[in-house]
């Protein structure tokens, strides 16, 4: 690994990745970096598109790092890593894409990450996305996530994109049984004429199963971004989703609902609410001593913390 | 010394404010009240710059203050503790308080200060300041947020709005220290006879006039009385 290689990771990835008990470091489409312990085995795939990690059952407080590294212009990386959780595991899985462009080329990383939760499972699962470069090449992430559930299993998702990544589609897709939890939080700020998209398609399909997706942003300048979610409840069950924008400049957000309750007991929710940042907020903070500028700045780092 | 001249203030072709007079001074304690929709926090506002009138004069220690922004005037040491206290995403109750402060704060340093308005329980300084807040909770932090700031001109929107009588006992204590130790003013918009007790002066607005200044011994049982009659 060279500096800009360790920068990058120390963008993504806040502690030091190498000193961690599991990892697997991508660099330019091939693995330069592993690390495994006797609950956790990751594996190449066949195909050489990636890694299937596995986690065996009654593993408790397992940490997996999965950085990825981008740092030649012009490379398309596709990655697709499947994660295997045993029985009542409990781990977290952190993984985040470094984008260091210099050159004129478009740097593009797609991809899958699908988790099979076995029954009683918890997984947090952490996402970072980090871009640099002064070329004019265009840093371009199109993560997909599909999880699968089973009976009594959680999850939880937090996603931040904070600038630097130029156009980004977000797909996530999940299936849960009973009892299961799934949680996502996202937070994204664009800026420039960046594009962010993301897609969530969460079908509730065990009894009691329940999802909470809270979507927090920040377009500004010319970004835009658009978000999207479609939950079907199929029998008794629950989700909350939020979605929160807050515009700048001309900066634009468009948010698109959709639920679809098939069962009486399915009990959905969607609220959006995107705007300007609230006049009283800004009085309130000024009438504190702060300058406008440096309450607009305490509102949207609140908003995104 | 803090001089209102000739502040008039109309929305809809409604007169909220008209040709108000008021010469406030330093190191008193002044009630305003009055009906509601007869302006008072229409004035307090204009005071603090959330508003700006359409005609007439703002005074502060002899300077101009009328145009200045919101901002300018907080750091001249005008405070205003809104009626409705604002809710926010993310931001919690230890950040609005480190705001106020504009220094260094320690936790407890806030603890401190919640404690003055009833506070007593650290969870609260992470506690985001949201709807998941009592009404009456969000007010007490509105009025520690003024507070710290040991403010020159400290206005007090209807702080017992939502707080219940238990609380009450130690609003008034606060507000009894402020009225003993504070080298500023103090401007308490309020309808409570216990606070009403601790002015030196009263002003009774209505319909955006001022009715009444005066002494409080001369004007409680007045008001009081009025008000009475009103409610009968
Ligand atoms: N910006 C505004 N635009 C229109 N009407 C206003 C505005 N501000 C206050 N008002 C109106 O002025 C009147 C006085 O309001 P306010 O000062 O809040 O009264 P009080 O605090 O005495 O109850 C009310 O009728 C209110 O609806
Ligand atoms: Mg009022």
């Amino acid at each position: 690994m060279n500096d800009v290689d360790k920068k990058l990771l120390n963008q993504i990835m806040e502690e030091d990745v190498t000193k961690e008990e599991v990892y697997n470091i991508r660099k330019n489409g091939a693995c330069i970096a592993r690390k495994e312990n006797p609950y956790i085995r990751i594996t190449n795939k066949e195909n050489g598109r990636g890694i299937d990690v596995t986690v065996k059952e009654n593993t408790l407080f397992g940490t997996v790092h999965i950085p990825v590294l981008l740092t030649e212009s012009g490379l398309v990386d596709v990655v697709e890593n499947d994660f295997h959780i045993g029985a009542n595991s409990n781990v977290i899985i952190v993984s985040g894409c470094g984008v260091h462009n210099q050159h004129g080329k478009d740097s593009i990383h797609d991809g899958i990450h699908r988790f099979y939760l076995g029954e009683n499972a918890k997984v947090k699962y952490v996402e970072k996305h980090y871009g640099e470069g002064r070329g004019t090449g265009k840093k371009i992430l199109n993560p997909i996530t599909e999880i699968y559930m089973e009976k009594g299993s959680s999850m939880n998702i937090e996603t931040v994109q904070i600038d630097g990544v130029d156009l980004a589609k977000r797909l996530t897709k999940a299936q849960l049984q009973e009892d299961t939890t799934l949680t996502i939080t996202e937070k994204i700020k664009t800026s420039g004429k960046q594009q962010a998209d993301t897609d969530f398609v969460v079908e509730l399909l065990g009894e009691h199963a329940s999802c909470h997706v809270t979507s927090r942003s920040v377009a500004t300048e010319n970004s835009y971004q658009e978000f999207r979610s479609n939950i079907i409840g199929e029998t008794v069950s629950y989700a909350h989703v939020e979605c929160d924008a807050i515009l700048k400049d001309q900066g634009s957000v468009k948010a698109i609902p959709e639920i679809y309750a098939k069962h009486v007991d399915a009990n959905l929710i969607h609220e959006a609410a995107i705007g300007k940042i609230a006049g009283e907020q800004l009085m309130k903070l000024m009438s504190l001593g702060l300058s406008e500028k440096e309450a607009e700045e305490k509102i949207i780092e609140g908003f995104l913390k | 010394m803090l001089e209102l001249i000739d502040i008039c203030f109309e929305r809809n072709h409604k007169k909220i404010l008209d040709h108000i007079h008021l010469t406030l001074d330093e190191k008193k304690f002044y009630v305003i009240t009055g009906p509601n929709g007869s302006g008072k926090s229409t004035l307090a506002k204009i005071i603090m710059g959330l508003e700006q009138p359409d005609s007439g004069q703002i005074l502060f220690q002899g300077k101009d203050i009328t145009h200045l922004s919101v901002s300018e005037r907080a750091q001249l040491g005008i405070s205003y503790a809104f009626q409705q206290p604002v809710t926010f995403k993310g931001i919690t109750v230890f950040d609005l308080l480190k705001i106020a402060v504009g220094l260094e704060m320690t936790e407890e340093d806030a603890l401190e200060l919640l404690k003055k308005v009833g506070i007593t329980s650290r969870e609260y300084l992470h506690r985001e300041l949201n709807r998941s807040l009592s009404g009456g909770e969000r007010k007490r932090i509105e009025i520690a947020s003024v507070l710290s700031r040991h403010p020159m001109v400290a206005i007090f929107d209807e702080p017992e709005a939502g707080i219940d009588l238990w609380s009450f006992q130690s609003l008034t204590e606060i507000f009894k220290e402020l009225a003993s130790t504070s080298s500023g003013m103090t401007i308490v918009i309020s309808h409570q006879e216990r606070i009403m007790k601790l002015a030196d002066q009263m002003i009774l607005l209505e319909n955006g006039t001022i009715k009444k200044i005066g002494d409080r011994k001369e004007m409680l049982s007045e008001i009081l009385e009025e008000m009475e009659d009103a409610y009968e």
